[in-house]
């Protein structure tokens, strides 16, 4: 991926590049995949424990207790950005605050907030989804390449 | 009038009679808290947007600069004003309140230099008596326009910076009494190919380097004839890499002198990353902390570099790299 | 009792690819989420997400790749029921809280609170 952009550079520029990458404020990789663990696995715990929440106690199966989680946990995501601290337990949990629903809902929550001096319709509706849909362009598009394949499978192996 | 290749000798010396660096919460608890002439504990300032913000504080810094010149808005000729919002309407619209004849500019976060180059050009020209220069920036729009949005928890790298919530002007005259700008070089776009928007400091350091060189060479003068060398906003990370070029290049800067706007501004414990950015920046450091260093006596000659990113938010995506600019201007007591 | 161990292991799993995705690739974050999105409609459409999801539950369900499944499991439930055309209108149908919820929530919270900076 970043030899092609190398290519286009000129041997100064290289240079300069390889010099400056050395210089660069190394990313704690080990430290940030150590806490995006714990985030991202106290997440998930807590979004078993409504599952059983939801099963237990309302009824739901272990099939359909998923989107009444999903739900919850957006709220609480949705809580934390407008309280405004979902940004600062991020930074320190990083993939593992992202990656969980819960960094889906924060896209869209925080970008809600930030563009309401635009206005509801242009400012808040326009701006939404400006982190979160390419997730659900790729989700969509993705899911409809896959199951086409599948049917088609299926259908030919029906033949 | 002209030395060297790019290099403006401002025969007359004009004098910055009045500046003015207003600042936010962040530069409240920073290290240069005192040398702010005001300080606001609300980014809002009671505005309903970032933008409206951020022409609050450059109208704030522009008629305290024009108060403690001891003039009024009619005595100032021309304002050069730039700052980091799309269509610079910070500047624009501070503009329309001052209602005077007004130059707009784009240097990203050089325009500090950039319009005190411009504005001791009038003056010493004789082609305006007193002549306005002012920046501003804000943390919020900036993150909302360049980044992400403030309340996104996309995890910054320990290379990425915070832009300074403030806006820094000065009033340049004719006559009158205070430092005076002798010099300045205006620097040519310099891009080495980076493009990752966090990480500035490296893309911006060899703009300052070969801006810093120009300037050296058109003068024919050594870094030790300065008391402060300082660069506008290339953080830890540029900054190093800043020092280490130069000496590559074989221009020698005592390490005592040499520093940079972005690593003083705020205090090691804050969490600004590798330092603090933004047009003002360099603007509220040079018209607060050293231009009060230099009225104390403990400064006398200084040469300021403000260092400028010119990407947009468009150009990242169509995965163009950063081009960078530095301007520097050099004042004397 | 050992399910919430399971969905803590694998949850907490699954981040780390996305922690190694944005700090050595060096991809976005949204980069990063559609990356885990389209990998859990392929491992979906392979029939290997569910397994997952039955044996570690939440720790499958939570994070953003199990978007995928359920979109890819959309579309097939509903192409079984109603053919090819099912593929189109049954693709949101399990998403359907996740999506909403986000948008209700998202735009309620923009009614009442302004960014902290």
């Amino acid at each position: 991926m970043s030899s092609k952009k190398r290519k286009n550079l000129t041997p100064t520029q290289q240079q300069y590049q390889d010099f400056a990458k050395a210089r660069e404020l190394k990313i704690p990789k080990v430290k940030n995949c150590v806490r995006a663990f714990l985030v991202g696995g106290i997440i998930c715990t807590i979004g078993q424990v409504l599952n059983w929440v939801f099963i237990t106690y309302f009824n739901f199966n272990e099939k359909t207790a998923g989107s009444p989680t999903t739900a919850v946990l957006i709220f609480i995501s949705v809580l934390f950005t407008s309280f405004g601290f979902y940004d600062h337990i991020a930074q320190w949990g990083g993939a593992g605050t992202a990656v969980p629903v819960t960094g889906f809902a924060n896209t869209i929550s925080s970008a809600a907030l930030e563009h309401k001096s635009e206005g509801f319709v242009l400012g808040v509706g326009g701006n939404m989804f400006k982190v979160a849909g390419p997730v659900i362009v790729y989700g969509v598009f993705s899911a409809f390449i896959v199951a086409i394949i599948s049917v088609s499978i299926k259908w030919l192996g029906g033949m | 009038m002209i030395k060297g290749h790019q290099t403006w000798v401002f025969e007359s010396k004009p004098v910055i009679i009045g500046s003015a660096a207003i600042g936010g919460p962040f530069e409240a608890q920073g290290a240069l808290a005192n040398d702010f002439d005001l300080l606001h504990e609300d980014i809002w300032l009671g505005q309903d947007s970032f933008e409206k913000a951020e022409k609050k504080f450059m109208e704030q810094a522009c008629e305290t600069a024009i108060k403690k010149a001891g003039l009024k808005k009619e005595d100032i000729q021309f304002f050069m004003g730039g700052d980091l919002i799309n269509q610079i309407i910070s500047s624009s619209f501070t503009a329309r309140t001052l209602g005077v004849p007004y130059l707009g500019l784009y240097g990203a976060c050089s325009s500090s230099m950039e319009g005190l180059a411009l504005a001791s050009l009038l003056v010493d020209s004789k082609f305006a008596q007193n002549a306005l220069a002012a920046t501003s920036s804000h943390n919020g729009a900036a993150e909302k326009q360049y980044r992400y949005p403030t309340e996104y928890g996309a995890q910054k790298p320990p290379y990425a910076q915070w832009t300074v919530t403030g806006s820094g002007a000065a009033v340049v005259s004719q006559h009158g009494k205070g430092p005076r700008v002798v010099a300045s070089t205006i620097g040519r776009v310099v891009d080495m190919g980076l493009s990752d928007p966090f990480n500035m400091g490296a893309a911006m350091a060899p703009a300052a380097v070969d801006t810093i060189e120009a300037h050296f060479r058109d003068l024919n003068i050594e870094p030790s004839q300065y008391d402060l060398i300082a660069t506008g906003d290339l953080g830890r990370v540029g900054h190093e890499i800043a020092a280490e070029l130069l000496k590559k290049h074989g221009i020698n800067i005592p390490k005592e002198i040499f520093t940079d706007c972005g690593i003083l501004i705020y205090k090691d414990d804050q969490p600004v990353f590798a330092g603090g950015s933004g047009c003002a920046c360099a603007a509220t450091t040079t018209y607060g902390h050293f231009i009060s260093r230099m009225k104390r006596g403990e400064l006398n000659k200084i040469l300021v570099i403000a260092t400028g990113a010119l990407l947009s938010p468009m150009s990242y995506q169509q995965k163009e790299s950063i081009p960078c600019i530095a301007h520097a201007v050099s004042i004397e007591m | 009792m050992d399910k919430l161990i399971w969905a803590f292991i694998i949850g907490g799993a699954i981040c780390v690819i996305g922690q190694i995705l944005m700090d050595s690739f060096k991809l976005t974050p949204a980069h990063t989420m559609c990356t885990l999105v389209v990998a859990g409609a392929v491992l979906g459409g392979l029939g290997l997400y569910d397994p997952l999801v039955k044996f570690a539950g939440a720790g499958a369900s939570v994070p953003i790749s199990s978007f995928g499944n359920q979109l890819v499991k959309g579309a097939l439930q509903e192409a079984k029921q109603t053919g090819i055309i099912g593929v189109l209108t049954g693709i949101f149908e399990i998403t359907s809280a996740g999506i909403s919820a986000a948008i209700i929530f998202g735009f309620l919270s923009s009614l009442v609170f302004r960014p902290k900076g």
